[in-house]
């Protein structure tokens, strides 16, 4: 399995992990029958996330990919935060091996999830940004749990 | 990258370094006899010399009892593959069912698989909690259509020894051919095919410290087998194809020296194999994978509960250390190795495996440098765990005892 420098330095030194105890929002995605699980918590200041924190169980590139993630919109607008793609993540460490890319899926599902349950909360969901929510739903692996409602 | 750590190997069951005396005997035949075996002068006559040498000492230290036996082939793989088309292409008129089971390699399984495409009936036997299959499981399995049981003889991920001679004198008994995949198993335990009424047996030499693309396949006299391979005449018209003659010489010259040294080694590997797992087993919420004593003298396979197996090679690999794991993510594919989830490892704990496989280079030393090494592994992985963390906040229950030496599966999965 070759990764990318990018990828080996956020799994050696992975930003941002750990617990947000007064967390505004928190998504938990994966199943560890498969072997991943994020768990991803946002500190939400009037819309800005103005802290991000991660739990993974995982293969190097669930956790480079979850490091990466948080970095990515640690201090967004959470509307601008929810328009993380995978791709994006993947981009930002240079790429991953083709088998690893729902390592990256899981990533934007777990940071979604958790806006998610903010913007319900805080009655900001619309029929611009549900489309955006989407990606929740889909199963990298088969084992769907997770619905929008 | 700088490399300042030293490196540790410790995949042997991969893999083996050439060891010196075989690179000797491997380079004097490429420099030395470049002739084709097949040829009419002196040159060829040399290189068929050496082969049926290197055929004949093979035979010896397997227990054939003849030269003609022995088939030479280009890997492992390729001898597994013989085996099971071999026998099935020559015996399916006398039936079409075959026996195995569930954690050979996958050069059986995926063969066996071909098998059924081509419509033979492929009866797949369950193993124990360590990976053994009980020989009377074997015996109940036989049918009159059966034509083969192929049992491996040392498993290659949790290094489980199988009773070999008792499955074999079953199949005598009832008449069905008896091949075993002895892949593992050569050279690091005494291996005698007519003493374990073996009918075929396949080898590879890359295995016992000689190169990568050469093994063998054992095929006991009297024996029919279809060819994979047609073309010339060679390997007494079973293999077509120019003879991998300075491998062969390797090849023999290397399970010679295994042999001749198979006992010191067994005591020194089986020493270091326990120290290994008795220091890993220290660490909480950690499970032996396999048998405690019917295992290969150099084979180590431990889970650690809450983390990935992937995530525990890459922090060892950057320490230096080699290991490989029987997760998803290293077996490229989205299910952890079918080893584990067939001796009954769920899923969540078959993910945070690691193999640990000793061999000639390894020291005490570097098994204490290791063990000092693997806690803080562990724990920096659990403490990115939200696995861990709901453990330790009482929201999940563990599924493997906390406590040190304790092999107990609590739980199969985690119960919300």
């Amino acid at each position: 399995m070759q990764y990318s420098e990018k990828v080996m330095d956020h799994f050696m030194n992975p930003r941002n992990v750990g617990e947000i105890d007064d967390a505004s929002a928190s998504g938990t995605v994966g199943n560890p029958r498969c072997g991943d699980i994020m768990k991803v918590d946002l500190k939400i200041v009037d819309n800005i996330i103005v802290d991000a924190k991660f739990k993974t169980f995982g293969c190097g590139s669930a956790i480079a990919t979850s490091s990466m993630a948080t970095e990515m919109i640690k201090g967004k607008h959470i509307d601008e935060a929810l328009r993380l793609t995978n791709q994006a993540v993947a981009s930002a460490l240079d790429g991953l091996p083709p088998i690893k890319l729902h390592c990256s899926l899981l990533a934007e599902q777990a940071v979604k999830k958790a806006l998610l349950e903010y913007y319900r909360e805080h009655d900001l969901l619309t029929d611009e940004n549900r489309p955006l929510f989407k990606v929740v739903d889909d199963d990298a692996h088969d084992h769907g749990e997770e619905t929008i409602d | 990258m700088a490399e300042l750590t030293t490196r540790t190997y410790f995949d042997h069951a991969a893999t083996t370094p050439v060891h010196p005396a075989v690179l000797e005997a491997v380079t004097d035949v490429l420099k030395n006899s470049y002739g084709n075996p097949s040829s009419f002068y002196r040159e060829g006559q040399t290189a068929s010399h050496l082969l049926a040498e290197a055929r004949a000492t093979i035979a010896r230290l397997i227990g054939a009892s003849d030269a003609s036996e022995i088939i030479f082939t280009a890997s492992g793989s390729e001898a597994d593959n013989h085996a099971i088309k071999g026998v099935c292409e020559a015996y399916a008129g006398k039936g079409r069912h075959l026996i195995t089971s569930t954690v050979e390699h996958h050069a059986v399984l995926h063969t066996m698989q071909h098998m059924e495409k081509q419509g033979f009936e492929v009866t797949y036997l369950d193993v124990d909690r360590t990976g053994q299959v009980d020989p009377d499981a074997v015996r109940q399995a036989i049918r009159p259509d059966t034509i083969l049981v192929s049992i491996m003889t040392a498993n290659n991920e949790i290094g489980t020894i199988n009773p070999i001679r008792e499955i074999g004198a079953v199949c005598r008994e009832k008449g069905v051919l008896f091949h075993t995949d002895a892949v593992q198993a050569l050279g690091a335990i005494p291996f005698d095919a007519s003493d374990l009424q073996v009918d075929l047996a396949s080898f590879s030499a890359h295995k016992l410290y000689a190169p990568k693309g050469i093994g063998a396949l054992y095929v006991r006299r009297g024996i029919r087998l279809g060819r994979l391979i047609d073309g010339g005449a060679q390997e007494r018209n079973r293999r077509a194809g120019t003879e991998n003659v300075a491998f062969a010489v390797g090849f023999a010259k290397a399970l010679g020296l295994a042999v001749d040294h198979m006992e010191e080694n067994r005591v020194r590997l089986t020493a270091m194999r326990d120290r290994l797992i008795e220091g890993l087993r220290s660490i909480p919420h950690t499970k032996l994978n396999g048998h405690p004593t019917k295992r290969l003298p150099n084979n180590v396979n431990v889970s650690f509960e809450f983390i990935e197996g992937e995530s525990i090679l890459l922090l060892l690999d950057a320490k230096g250390y080699m290991c490989s794991s029987g997760s998803a993510c290293t077996s490229g594919s989205l299910d952890p190795s079918h080893v584990l989830l067939a001796i009954g490892m769920p899923h969540e704990v078959a993910h945070g495996s690691l193999r640990v496989t000793l061999g000639h280079g390894n020291t005490p030393a570097d098994i204490e440098r290791f063990l000092a090494d693997v806690p803080a592994i562990i724990k920096r992985l659990r403490d990115i765990s939200p696995l861990y963390a709901d453990y330790a906040k009482g929201n999940i229950r563990n599924l493997i005892s906390e406590a040190s030496n304790d092999d107990t599966l609590l739980e199969t999965s985690y119960a919300i």
